[in-house]
């Protein structure tokens, strides 16, 4: 089966007056038809970076690719003109957003904003593309859908704006959603509902799903498979069971450590020391060195290359070397 | 490189090397001030004023004429080498009254600014700080008094003070003073909310603490530009008063006097009315372009 | 587990807001707590619940429309200016976003700094020295003092505005979603330095959050709000092994799992709808649009909130 989306060795950097900031330093995963993929990391790992760039939304300047290509259905969309990009976004891709309130246009009607990609990439007239986006409102569960339809996005609440800017994303039925952060503003009790909307829509329409976020916590219940993405690079990628009971890189460990486990006792939540480095200047070696309690001298020496350790489980961690093997029971232990 | 055993070695990872802030450090104005410089047209804009002023303090001595001293021989005459601009009807040194009135011009529009600084910063700041009803109160006031037309002030003044430079400061300073407080105003009402306003009450923080070090200093950027755009206009106001005989007073000139008096002559020695005219059209573009340079460098939302 | 003194008993507080066109928000309607001297509150609901508005009443930013503060026996209600200032020494507050809790001109030595200005608790000497020791109390270095707060990461920032509010050695911390918007790698982090230091300084923590799992983690005991009531009140580990409001348990089924296996096989309480407003709260009990089991009682009579068993309060009629 070829891959929906396939981003091979991405780099991307950004002029600033300080110098160029590395943001994401060869980055590759790729996604299945109709699979949901989590990219996890905290904020400022290039985890948003990779992701505009897909969509072609990165400001430039200062932005800019360094190298890289991101097949699409097997076109490079990094070669596509800015014309060939508005016929992908909206149509062939989707996108979510952490604030709704900022990607829906507060002047326009919530049923014209869905049926203006309708009119745009499916030329459908004025009527039709009103009568489908009622259908997109019914689908992502809002009540009522007559009357939303002729509702600005102020009249609506914080979770109802979410499931509004879904069935914006999705009117053109895309084959795949990019969702950056989209419950992070949200209620615990309304990103339990639009986690259970995305995974219900996902099986319904058989689309492929990015899930952009900093918690691990709320990939277990929709993703199939986690890239773990730490200052521009990935940590560690693969199956969603692999990542959560056969973890390998210590900062997924930390990362997981630091979801709080609700239990009859309280287990002491275990946090990962210090920031993330700054891009400007990243550390040599393997960036997370600095804040690792398992780093060795070569951490700081050499940049990990990237080990499969099981079928589809990549690791970059010097801790997967031969000559650490007595560490790494160590570490488990 | 050779991986070894020995590299594999455990090393002491403190989570202090974690916390070190690599970026060299930028205070708020430096970071303005570096993205200003990118703006071609404001330091354009910066580099004229800079010049102005330059000419304004030294020019009226460079001729070796005072701005008032007649010589009726030479009256009318063209630009050449004994009067560089030429002299006025009354045979005065062109070059140096120009410079003498660009001189009056721009201490008008500093004053003016100066007096909007301070006027309207504390009525602003304290209408905005107060809010609810002293905010009603005062904002209905500069309201009536806003719709009281420029013109009727400035005649009543002279009427009352007698014309001159001190009260073309007061009718312009009494005009100007209610855009920057509505400005303010507007600043203090949306940052008064802000979180680390709450943090300074919550440790108790007295009001005009908050007023001084809090709500002000964040308030600097738009306070900046609206002075730095009041300028021209106070110019260009009191070049429209002088131009209608409300101005300064002879033999005192501005630019708008020298345009005015300029403007008699124009068919027969347009150079008269040309370089004053000039002036004071370099004079608005410097400073209009100079505003919105500091507007897109002081914008909060700009920074990056 | 805690018995020991109250440090601030919350009695019947009350705070309106007036939308005008005689609209009244309830955004805190009638809430009742006892703070005991070393432990910590949660107090959990969604946004809008009126949990931040509870917490910036308590801090005096807010004036009550009824109800009294008492803070270790005296009624700081209505006190004021010079009278309220040795209270606010007692009572602080870390704030939500560490973006916009630091004010972006000054430095961070001056903005912990402030707080000793301002109750003349050190000069010169001997004011820097108090900058540092409080900078490494929260895990900065001395060097940070001279910068900016942009010049932060989120998590250093909450940290700074955690030393702002240590500088003048209060008592209580009213912690304002103080996490919320961290990663939360960065979560932990904060809270495990909150837990320290309360181990170390004996302080005394409200801690208002939307985030069932953390709150759980860090209290003692935990409060439950909704549309400006406490619906439920008991000991951390007991709300959470026998929920008994409708909502609570709502709130502890949407708690993310970090754990595929269990992710899968866990049985929800689906919530309908979100919070509608507090300003026309319906009759009966307020929850009851939302509630699953809402039976005809719910519709008509407010519930009493009561203690249902020792240490556990509850307002619902289903809870027997």
């Amino acid at each position: 089966m070829r891959p929906i989306l396939e981003i091979k060795n991405l780099q991307v950097a950004f002029d600033t007056y300080a110098g160029e900031v590395k943001a994401v330093r060869g980055v590759s995963y790729t996604v299945n038809p109709g699979e949901a993929v989590a990219v996890v990391g905290e904020s400022g790992c290039g985890k948003s970076v990779t992701a505009q760039t897909v969509m072609g939304l990165i400001p430039s300047p200062p932005g800019r690719v360094v190298a890289g290509q991101i097949l699409f259905d097997g076109q490079d969309l990094l070669n596509f003109t800015e014309r060939q990009m508005q016929g992908v976004r909206g149509n062939q891709i989707g996108m979510i957003f952490q604030d709704p309130m900022t990607s829906l246009n507060p002047t326009m009607t919530v049923g014209r904003q869905i049926a203006e990609g309708l009119r745009k990439h499916q030329s459908l007239p004025a009527d039709q593309a009103l009568e489908q986006a009622k259908e997109m409102l019914k689908m992502v569960g809002i009540p009522h859908p007559d009357r939303r339809l002729n509702q600005y996005p102020h009249e609506f609440s914080g979770g109802m704006r979410q499931r509004a800017m879904i069935a914006t994303a999705l009117a053109c039925r895309p084959k795949l959603l990019i969702a950056d952060e989209p419950t992070t503003a949200l209620d615990v009790t309304i990103q339990d509902q639009i986690i259970d909307l995305m995974r219900n829509l996902q099986r319904q329409l058989g689309m492929a799903i990015v899930l952009i976020t900093h918690d691990l916590g709320v990939v277990a219940g929709l993703c199939s498979r986690v890239v773990v993405m730490y200052a521009g690079q990935i940590m560690e990628a693969g199956p969603v069971r692999e990542i959560y009971y056969r973890t390998q890189h210590p900062y997924t460990r930390g990362l997981l450590a630091s979801v709080p486990k609700t239990g009859k006792e309280r287990k002491p939540l275990v946090s990962i020391p210090g920031t993330p480095p700054d891009l400007f200047s990243p550390p040599p070696g393997c960036p997370f060195a600095p804040r690792c309690s398992h780093a060795m001298k070569v951490c700081g020496q050499l940049v990990p290359q990237e080990q499969e350790v099981s079928p589809g489980h990549r690791v970059a961690c010097w801790l997967t070397h031969p000559l650490a093997q007595y560490r790494k029971q160590e570490v488990a232990g | 490189m050779n991986l070894t055993p020995e590299m594999f070695e455990p090393v002491q990872s403190g989570a202090g090397s974690a916390e070190i802030i690599t970026r060299p450090g930028t205070t708020y104005w430096q970071d303005a001030w570096r993205r200003l410089k990118q703006n071609r047209l404001a330091m354009a804009g910066l580099i004229t004023i800079g010049i102005m002023l330059v000419m304004a303090l030294t020019g009226p001595y460079l001729s070796g004429y005072t701005y008032s001293q007649q010589d009726l021989t030479m009256v009318n005459q063209p630009p050449g080498a004994k009067y560089w601009l030429g002299a006025d009807a009354l045979g005065r040194d062109l070059f140096t009254r120009l410079w003498y009135g660009a001189r009056i011009s721009l201490l008008v529009g500093v004053v003016t600014s100066l007096i909007t600084l301070v006027v309207g910063v504390f009525y602003g700041g304290i209408s905005g700080f107060a809010g609810g009803k002293v905010d009603e109160i005062m904002m209905r006031i500069v309201e009536i008094l806003w719709a009281i037309p420029f013109l009727l002030y400035v005649i009543l003044l002279m009427v009352v003070l007698g014309p001159g430079l001190k009260t073309i400061f007061i009718a312009l300073g009494a005009v100007y003073w209610m855009g920057m407080a509505r400005i303010v105003r507007g600043e203090i009402l949306s940052l008064k909310e802000r979180e680390y306003v709450l943090a300074a009450r919550v440790l108790g923080a007295g009001s005009w603490r908050i007023l001084w070090r809090h709500l002000i200093p964040n308030a600097m950027g738009p306070i900046i530009i609206q002075m730095t755009l009041a300028i021209p206009e106070a110019i260009f106001t009191e070049a429209f008063l002088s131009f209608l005989g409300l101005g300064v007073s002879a033999p005192m000139a501005s630019l708008g006097v020298l345009a005015s008096t300029g403007m008699e002559g124009i068919r027969s020695y347009p150079w008269q009315i040309f370089f004053p005219a000039t002036l004071i059209t370099i004079t608005m573009l410097a400073f209009n372009f100079l505003g919105d340079g500091l507007r897109d460098a002081l914008d909060p939302r700009m920074r990056k | 587990m805690m018995q020991g003194e109250i440090l601030l008993e919350i009695k019947g507080l009350k705070k309106y807001f007036n939308l005008g066109h005689g609209r009244v928000l309830k955004a805190v309607d009638n809430i009742n707590l006892k703070i005991k001297k070393g432990e910590t509150l949660g107090l959990v609901g969604e946004s809008g619940c009126g949990k931040s508005t509870a917490g910036r009443t308590i801090v005096r930013l807010y004036e009550p429309t009824e109800g009294s503060l008492i803070f270790e026996g005296e009624d700081i209600t209505g006190l004021s200016g010079s009278r309220l200032k040795p209270f606010r020494r007692k009572l602080q507050m870390i704030f939500q976003d560490p973006y916009a809790s630091l004010n972006p001109r000054m430095t961070v030595g001056d903005i912990i700094g402030e707080a000793l200005d301002i109750h003349k608790l050190a000069r010169g000497a001997g004011r820097q020295e108090r900058i540092v020791e409080l900078l490494r109390l929260v895990g900065l270095n001395p060097e940070h003092a001279n910068r900016f707060p942009h010049e932060f990461s989120g998590g250093q920032r909450q940290r700074v505005g955690i030393a702002r509010a240590l500088a003048v050695e209060p008592q209580l911390i009213v912690c304002d979603e103080p996490i919320s918007a961290l990663d939360v790698s960065i979560q932990a982090q904060v809270v495990n330095l909150l837990k320290e230091l309360q181990n170390r300084l004996g302080l005394t923590y409200l801690f208002i959050a939307h985030d069932l799992s953390m709150v759980q983690y860090i209290s003692d005991r935990v409060a439950v709000m909704y549309l400006g009531q406490v619906v439920e009140l008991a000991d951390s580990l007991e709300l959470y092994a026998k929920p008994l409001h409708p909502y609570t348990k709502a709130l502890m089924s949407a708690i993310p799992v970090a754990d595929p296996d269990e992710a899968a096989k866990r049985e929800r309480v689906a919530l309908q709808g979100d919070t509608s407003g507090a300003i026309d709260p319906v009759p009966g009990c307020r929850f009851q649009p939302r509630c699953p089991v809402a039976k005809e009682i719910c519709r008509q009579q407010e519930p009493e909130y009561r203690e249902v068993k020792e240490r556990h309060f509850v307002a619902c009629h289903l809870v027997v």
